[in-house]
């Protein structure tokens, strides 16, 4: 994973934030007290205030650090808590066939078809705003496109052999799913967790932005929100919009990183190609081209329906 | 016809899901219409007054729950859609619909096409010169563009274009000059132009990657594919295999995504709409739910669902048509 330079690019970028997360005391340089009016109002940046202050008189470098936990603990419950539903549902799905598998996709479809940000927009606002109702308003909705994936991926498996075998054995069906398929579907399903974490991110920033989060906490989406409020942009404070914005872009784009170079190094295809190897392999195509047209003219002389059914 | 049946049924039963959601969503939860109104009214209005205009339009929260239920969906389906109990009071919906559908499929819905387009050709030679320098770069960027929270970037663009600091060029508000009467005069039609751009621009930069990547990555496989080789070998010029061979099979997968787009076109940008306060669906689904506006907010929602479906189906039929293989799957 580490060879793969999106990847690198993506861990680094997630470990940041998670550092962030964990120790915003070493990084801020005011304590986590943000208290409305503690200085003086819209300061531009100084040594005092990197990022300058808000029109409420707040440490923007101090809330910009304060405010990684909350997107990030949102991001990963949520995205784990999806994860799991979307395996449970399609694996159940593929697995058990018949009724329950048409019950299961009919209400993944319907999910999936559903518009998504209007239903989190009225979930969230008639739910109440609290973290926990967000993250619940994003697994709700986020679960379908993966479920789909690995009911998909899970049918494949069905009628493998070593699944046969533990039936054979006299397995249970909690077990055969949970210890003999899942493990064979580890890398969707990692990768399936990094794209829902990554919704996640966008979404809850998006909800927090137009005021559908808990608007007394700190965090990202909640300080673009205040930003907006504020009219930020026409009292000329750039930096009070695009610092939070910057930091979901940031997080947002460490988990899409992550996810990309996760379908690269599973569909190798996709991988970039360095010069060299490219032109290497150029020539063996023509090369390959021509055989083929070689053999193809063998195959015409044994007979002529071979040659028909090529083209 | 088996095919047919299913996919009406999926629609019907998707359709019902939706608005049953949409009903009860609201009813179940706190707050209400009455207590919305009073706040703005700031208590000007008794709220004994207040619950009778809202019942003349048709807000009876004390009725038993079943039988409203049916009503309401017997009525949405009809178009008997009720007047508005929230910011614009007793305008009917269908107006507010209607004044804002035209702006939202005006600037989203040509912008997904535009988006599309460009997208799709984008990819189409950036996989088909794989490792050239156009491929070498842009995956890696369009993973980032296509993931930046949408809305930040629709401020960055006034915080540039249309503040008084850097370049004051274009207009950040409305969708076009009030002062200006609306009619096909030049004036008008380039004030609408002027005050799409912004916007516009925001959704192509975040949405426009995902189309590049996705056609690029469909491109590669089909490249690999026997019948490209095939046409290779033949010794076809690059440019009808490009096409004529590679582009056309790659595109497959991409036209049911962009009906999905399509369909996502009425709700998916509410919050390029609400930074740019852009008088269109998203702007009002918004009104709705900050002013519990029931009626307003249910006859959007069920619209939403319809315009994803409708497009989904299309887009089905169409891929049938299209693909022999997607019939048989039925």
């Amino acid at each position: 994973m580490v060879k793969n330079r999106k990847a690198l690019a993506g861990l680094i970028l997630f470990a940041i934030v998670v550092l962030l997360a964990a120790f915003p005391g070493l990084f801020a340089s005011y304590g986590s007290s943000n208290i409305l009016g503690a200085y003086p109002i819209n300061l531009g940046p100084s040594t005092a205030h990197l990022l300058g202050t808000t029109s409420y008189g707040q440490d923007i470098y101090t809330e910009l650090i304060y405010g990684a936990r909350q997107v990030l603990v949102i991001a990963l419950v949520a995205g784990a808590c999806a994860t799991v539903l979307s395996v449970l549902i399609g694996i159940t799905a593929a697995y058990m066939g018949g009724l329950v598998d048409e019950a299961l996709s009919l209400v993944t479809n319907v999910v999936l078809i559903l518009p998504t940000f209007p239903l989190m927009i009225i979930l969230a606002k008639y739910a109440g705003q609290s973290n926990a109702v967000m993250i619940i308003v994003l697994v709700a909705t986020g679960w379908s496109y993966g479920a789909n994936q690995m009911r998909a991926q899970a049918l494949s498996l069905r009628n493998r052999d070593f699944l046969e075998a533990a039936r054979v054995r006299g397995e249970r069906r909690s077990y055969i799913i949970l210890f003999e398929m899942m493990p064979t579907m580890t890398s969707l399903i990692v990768a399936n967790f990094l794209g829902s974490a990554l919704y996640s991110v966008l979404a809850a920033s998006g909800l927090q932005f137009i005021g559908l989060g808990n608007t007394s906490s700190q965090s990202w989406g909640t300080m673009l929100y205040n930003a907006n409020e504020a009219e930020a942009l026409q009292a000329g404070n750039a930096l009070w919009i695009v610092a939070p914005g910057l930091a979901i872009a940031v997080l947002s784009a460490a988990f899409a990183l992550m996810n990309y170079a996760f379908d690269e190094i599973g569909n190798p295809a996709l991988r970039p190609v360095r010069r060299k190897d490219l032109r290497r392999s150029r020539k063996a195509e023509k090369l390959d081209a021509a055989n083929a047209v070689h053999a193809r003219k063998g195959a015409n002389d044994v007979g002529p329906d071979v040659y028909a059914d090529a083209s | 016809m088996r095919f047919v049946v299913r996919r009406l049924g999926m629609f019907l039963f998707t359709l019902w899901a939706a608005m049953t959601l949409n009903f009860f969503i609201p009813r179940f939860m706190p707050g209400n219409p009455l207590q919305a109104l009073e706040a703005r009214t700031r208590g000007k209005i008794s709220p004994v007054a207040l619950q009778s205009i809202l019942s003349s339009f048709g807000y009876k929260p004390n009725s038993a729950l079943i039988p409203q239920y049916f009503t309401y969906l017997k009525d949405m389906l009809t178009g008997n859609w009720g007047e508005s109990i929230g910011l614009s009071l007793g305008e009917p919906v269908r107006t507010i619909v209607f004044q804002a559908l035209p702006w939202t499929l005006g600037l989203i819905g040509l912008t997904t096409v535009i988006a599309f387009l460009l997208g799709n050709v984008v990819g189409i030679v950036a996989g088909w010169r794989r490792g050239g320098t156009l491929d070498s770069w842009l995956p890696s960027t369009l993973v980032i563009t296509a993931n930046l929270p949408y809305y930040w970037v629709g401020m960055l663009l006034i915080l540039v274009f249309a503040s008084p600091k850097i370049f004051n060029v274009l207009p950040a508000d409305f969708n076009y000059d009030p002062s200006i009467l609306p009619g096909f005069s030049p004036g008008f039609v380039g004030s609408v132009l002027q005050h799409a751009v912004l916007p516009a621009f925001t959704l192509l930069v975040t949405s426009i990657g995902g189309w590049i990547l996705t056609m690029r990555n469909n491109m590669i496989t089909t490249l690999a594919e026997d019948y490209v080789r095939m046409a290779r070998a033949k010794g076809l010029p690059d440019r009808k295999i490009m096409y004529g061979y590679a582009a056309r099979n790659a595109m497959l997968p991409n036209i049911s995504g962009f009906a999905m787009s399509l369909g996502f076109v009425l709700s998916g940008s509410v919050l390029v709409e609400y930074v740019f306060n852009y008088p269109g669906l998203g702007y009002q689904l918004l009104n709705a739910v900050d002013n519990n506006d029931y009626p307003l907010m249910q006859v959007l929602f069920m619209l939403y669902t319809v315009a994803v479906l409708l497009s989904l189906l299309v887009a089905d039929f169409f891929m049938a048509w299209l693909d022999p293989r997607a019939r048989a799957k039925g």
